[in-house]
């Protein structure tokens, strides 16, 4: 009955991931099991699209912990783009917006990888 | 809708991570028209979210035989959650302001639903009793959701 959905586009040496609905504890691997498969296809230039995220919970937040700094260490990142005001208050709670590339729009970010 | 008297609402679900969307819309159907805010209401669901996800899986190591039980008093200045269960217990005082920057060179995954609990509601309380009944409350005001 999960109301969540994970998509992703693919471009050359990245990706954009799109997630939908509600990212909660219950959801959260399915977000965690995209990061890990786009890491074993060495595509480490990875924006997250948050524009239909309706909710995140700290274990959303957990996910882009866990993964960062080995994208950052092979020369990536997970940039942010398009997060609701409601979304972006979760983030901005704990501090993520001094550590996290957040961008407004998905474009910003492909620009910001050549992507 | 102004609140007169005291009312309450409670919820036993299943101790599993599926039940949190059960969850959520059972405390924003509470906090509809009482005098919440959009930001106040998403907040408290949030709150309630991170209370229950600790109590499945850190009190009850997602034994979804157990139940998480959910009890709200509203009144005409606050909004009481209180969530209990029969779990491990943890000692509340001891844990640290989380550091993000540490948990990312870490690859730590958890840890900061507690803070944002504490961040989303005006107070946050524990009673701890290890196996026996561990408890968490929390309290919103209503005048403080302009």
């Amino acid at each position: 009955m999960s109301n969540f959905e994970v998509q992703r586009h693919d471009f050359r040496e990245g990706a954009v991931v799109y997630l939908h609905g509600f990212l909660d504890a219950h959801t959260a691997p399915r977000f965690e099991e995209a990061l890990v498969n786009l890491i074993h296809e060495n595509r480490y230039k990875i924006i997250v699209n948050m524009r239909s995220l309706d909710y995140i919970s700290s274990a959303g937040l957990g996910v882009f912990m866990g993964f960062i700094e080995e994208i950052r260490d092979k020369g990536g990142d997970i940039k942010l783009s398009n997060l609701s005001t409601k979304v972006y208050k979760v983030f901005d709670l704990l501090g993520f917006p001094a550590l996290y590339d957040i961008c407004e729009e998905e474009g910003q970010a492909r620009e910001k990888f050549n992507l | 809708m102004v609140i007169n008297k005291k009312q309450k609402f409670q919820l036993k679900v299943s101790s599993k991570t599926e039940n949190l969307e059960i969850i959520r819309d059972f405390i924003r159907a509470i906090t509809g028209n009482i005098g919440f805010n959009e930001d106040s209401r998403e907040q408290i669901a949030l709150a309630v979210d991170e209370a229950c996800t600790n109590v499945i899986k850190h009190a009850h190591g997602y034994d979804a035989r157990r139940m998480v039980e959910i009890r709200v008093e509203l009144d005409k200045e606050k909004i009481a959650i209180t969530i209990a269960d029969k779990g491990k217990g943890f000692d509340p005082e001891n844990l640290p302001r989380p550091d993000v920057s540490r948990y990312i060179h870490e690859a730590r995954m958890g840890g900061l639903g507690i803070h944002l609990m504490r961040s989303l509601m005006d107070q946050v309380s524990y009673e701890i009793n290890p196996g026996i009944r561990n408890k968490v409350s929390m309290i919103k005001y209503l005048n403080k959701s302009a």
